[in-house]
């Protein structure tokens, strides 16, 4: 999977924007990850140690929050919850492909100083 | 891809600015209060994407591929299911009618783009190294080594992967993920994002079929199901059967760029 890959661009958001405000030091990141965004949570922590090091984000802490995924039903034209990419409407049990929520991968903030 | 999907939609505006602080508090001589914050710590709301950059230059591909009139395909599937061959064979069977170029994208060795060379069509590699897609800033530097104006077809042959090439969008305008009889029809259920991404889907290897022992009424009731937005076609890249169609298919969507 391609989270170095991710998690580098995280960084560098979050060193962009430490910098345009003039600080000098990351001490956390927040993210958004969805639950079926591909990414796993674990393997962005372990990316985040290793592309961190030796940056303005040396040593902060990455907080991850997870993103339940929710489906949206055409015909009921309401969201229900999920665990997959398809899944039957509770309501009229006709399967859903169309996600609504669970593939975010965003950066929410960072704590500058 | 279709409107009522997450996919690819994340992120909104993006918005940069400091949260001010709740609480007001007064430094002086009363600071014995003890208060564990730390001093001069500011949060920065950013709520962006982290595909954004890569969505930002795949656009700009898109653009620039649209103004050499260039149909643009990233063919897409499991490691062996028939990309190089298919690519290979689509080239050969165009001819001079439609003038095919590759960008093809592989962890470590040049031996796919040799087998294309054999073709007589220009084919630029790109190593990925560990890097296990293609993403849009390989694929615009890839293209700047090909002389484009004498192209109608770009085909990105994507390194062989079903989940990271799903997020990353190259500036194409056709994705087209292959699906082998040899790999199993259950394939698009244990993959849905690339399926449900693609807008054509291809069964390969089709002259296999009956060895294989493939089901193709399941195959096929799981691309209509996961790729619901694709054309579908099946066919031999070995033997020609049922390239037909799919070169017909190439050569109207070209005219329509
Ligand atoms: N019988 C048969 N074999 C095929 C066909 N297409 C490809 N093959 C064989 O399948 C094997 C893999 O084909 P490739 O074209 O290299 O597959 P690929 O998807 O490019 O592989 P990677 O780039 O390594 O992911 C080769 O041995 C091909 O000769 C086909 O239509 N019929
Ligand atoms: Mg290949
Ligand atoms: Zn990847
Ligand atoms: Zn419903
Ligand atoms: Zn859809
Ligand atoms: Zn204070």
């Amino acid at each position: 999977m391609h989270e170095v890959a991710i998690m580098t661009e995280a960084l560098r958001m979050a060193v962009d924007a430490a910098k345009s405000a003039g600080a000098s030091r990351v001490s956390k990141l927040r993210l958004r990850i969805g639950s079926l965004s591909g990414v796993v949570p674990d393997s962005m922590r372990f990316a985040f140690d290793v592309v961190c090091h030796g940056t303005l984000a040396d040593g902060a802490t990455l907080e991850i929050e997870a993103i339940s995924a929710a489906c949206w039903c055409m015909t009921c034209q309401t969201e229900f919850e999920c665990v997959d990419f398809f899944n039957e409407c509770p309501r009229c049990h006709n399967v859903s492909g169309e996600l609504r929520h669970g593939r975010e991968l965003e950066i929410a903030d960072v704590e500058i100083s | 891809m279709c409107q009522e999907c997450g996919c690819g939609n994340v992120g909104g505006d993006v918005k940069i600015g400091a949260h001010s602080p709740e609480h007001e508090h007064h430094h002086g001589l009363e600071h014995g209060h003890g208060h564990a914050h730390d001093h001069g710590k500011k949060t920065v709301d950013l709520n962006r994407s982290l595909m954004e950059k890569n969505a930002l230059l795949a656009e700009r591909n898109r653009g620039f591929f649209r103004a050499k009139k260039l149909l643009v395909l990233n063919v897409v599937s499991s490691p062996g299911s028939g990309k190089t061959t298919f690519i290979r064979e689509t080239a050969t069977r165009l001819g001079t009618s439609l003038r095919v170029g590759v960008i093809v994208g592989d962890l470590a060795t040049d031996n796919d783009a040799a087998r294309l060379r054999t073709a007589g069509i220009p084919v630029v590699q790109i190593t990925t190294g560990t890097v296990c897609h293609l993403d849009a800033d390989m694929v615009a530097k890839a293209a700047a080594q090909l002389d484009l104006d004498k192209l109608d077809v770009l085909v990105i042959e994507n390194v062989g992967n079903l989940v990271c090439p799903a997020d990353y969008d190259l500036g194409e305008d056709l994705r087209v993920v292959l699906l082998s009889v040899t790999e199993g029809e259950d394939k698009p259920l244990k993959y849905p994002p690339m399926f449900h991404s693609a807008h054509v889907a291809v069964v390969t290897k089709s002259d296999l079929a009956a060895a294989a022992g493939f089901n193709r009424d399941l195959a096929l009731v799981n691309l209509h199901r996961i790729s619901h937005h694709a054309r579908i076609f099946e066919l031999s890249a070995k033997t020609g059967d049922g390239m037909k169609p799919w070169l017909d298919f190439l050569a109207q969507q070209r005219a329509a760029v």
